[in-house]
C-alpha cells in the first residue's frame, strides 16, 4: 500500500478524515479550554487580592 | 497532589492513542462491507462510550453532592459536564460523516441518534443550570437534579437498536456473546477506548482543579496558593 492510496481511503478520504480531523480539534479544544480557565481564574483572584490591598481590607 | 497524576495519565493516553490510530489505519484490515469507511469506528464507537460513562460519572456525582453534601463530587460533576459534551458532539459529528457514505444521510431522527441527540442538550441543560444560577450550591443541586432525572436516556441510547428499528447497527462489542468483530479490528477499538478513558481522567482532574480555585476564591488556602504563582 502507498501513501497515496493509504490518503484516499478507498474514496472516503473526505468521511475518514474529516472525522479525525475533527477529532484532534475537540482533543486540542479540550486541553486548552481548561489551561486557559485557569489562568482566567488566577488573574481573577489576583486582581481581588490587589484591590482589597488597595482599600485596605 | 493532582499534578503527577495529570502527567501520568495524558502520557499514557498519548501512547496508547498513538499505537491504537497505527493498528486501527494501518493493520486492520479493509471492512468487506463498508471498505475503508468504517475506520471511523475507532473515533466513534469510544466517543459514544465516554459520552454515556462521562454522563453516569456526573449523575454519579451530583448524587452524591446532593446526598452527602460533598463538595468535591459537585466539583467532579461540574468539571465532567463539559468534556461529556464535547464527547458527545463528537460522537454525533463522526456518525454524521460515517452515516452519509453508508446510510446516504448525515442525519436521519431514528431512535439512536434521536437520544444521543437528547444527551447532548442533557449536557447543555446542566451547564446553562450551573452558569445561570448565582448561588453554587443552589446551582448544584438544580443541575445535579437535572443530571439525575436525565440518567432514564442512557439505557434508552444503549437499548435503542434493539427496541426500534433503526438504521444504525447493533452492538458489536459490548454483548453477552463473543463480539461479532475481527480481531484485528477489535483491539485497536479497544486501545482507543482506554485512551480515551485515560484522557478524561486527566482532563477532568485539571477541571475539578479549576473549579475548586474559583468556588474557594475568597479562602485562605487559594489566596496563599495564588500568591505564590
Amino acid at each position: 500500500m502507498n501513501w497515496s492510496e493509504f490518503f484516499d481511503m478507498g474514496g472516503y478520504a473526505f468521511f475518514v478524515w474529516m472525522s479525525y480531523g475533527l477529532t484532534l480539534i475537540v482533543v486540542v479544544a479540550n486541553i486548552v479550554s481548561p489551561i486557559m480557565q485557569r489562568k482566567k481564574v488566577i488573574a481573577r483572584i489576583k486582581r481581588a487580592i490587589k484591590r482589597e490591598q488597595l482599600t485596605g481590607g | 497532589m493532582s499534578a503527577p497524576l495529570i502527567t501520568w495519565f495524558s502520557i499514557s493516553a498519548l501512547l496508547i492513542a498513538v499505537y491504537g490510530l497505527y493498528l486501527g489505519l494501518f493493520v486492520a484490515p479493509t471492512d468487506y462491507q463498508q471498505g475503508e469507511s468504517y475506520r471511523i469506528i475507532f473515533i466513534h464507537v469510544p466517543a459514544a462510550w465516554m459520552s454515556l460513562f462521562i454522563y453516569m460519572v456526573m449523575a454519579i456525582s451530583s448524587a452524591i453532592g446532593i446526598i452527602w453534601q460533598i463538595r468535591l463530587a459537585d466539583m467532579v460533576a461540574a468539571a465532567s459536564a463539559p468534556i461529556g459534551a464535547s464527547f458527545t458532539f463528537l460522537a454525533l459529528v463522526t456518525g454524521a460523516l460515517w452515516g452519509k457514505p453508508m446510510w446516504g444521510a448525515y442525519w436521519v431522527w431514528d431512535a439512536r441518534l434521536t437520544s444521543e441527540l437528547i444527551l447532548l442538550f442533557l449536557y447543555f441543560g446542566y451547564m446553562a443550570l450551573q452558569s445561570a444560577i448565582e448561588d453554587q450550591r443552589s446551582a448544584d443541586k438544580a443541575s445535579g437534579l437535572l443530571a439525575i432525572v436525565g440518567v432514564v436516556n442512557i439505557p434508552i441510547i444503549h437499548y435503542s437498536v434493539e427496541w426500534w428499528n433503526t438504521l444504525h447497527q447493533g452492538a458489536t462489542v459490548t454483548k453477552f456473546d463473543k463480539p461479532s468483530m475481527h480481531i484485528d479490528m477489535l483491539i485497536p477499538l479497544l486501545l482507543m477506548a482506554v485512551a480515551f478513558k485515560l484522557f478524561y481522567a486527566a482532563l477532568v482532574l485539571v477541571r475539578t482543579r479549576n473549579e475548586a480555585l474559583y468556588r474557594d476564591r475568597n479562602r485562605r488556602w487559594v489566596r496563599e496558593l495564588v500568591e505564590k504563582l
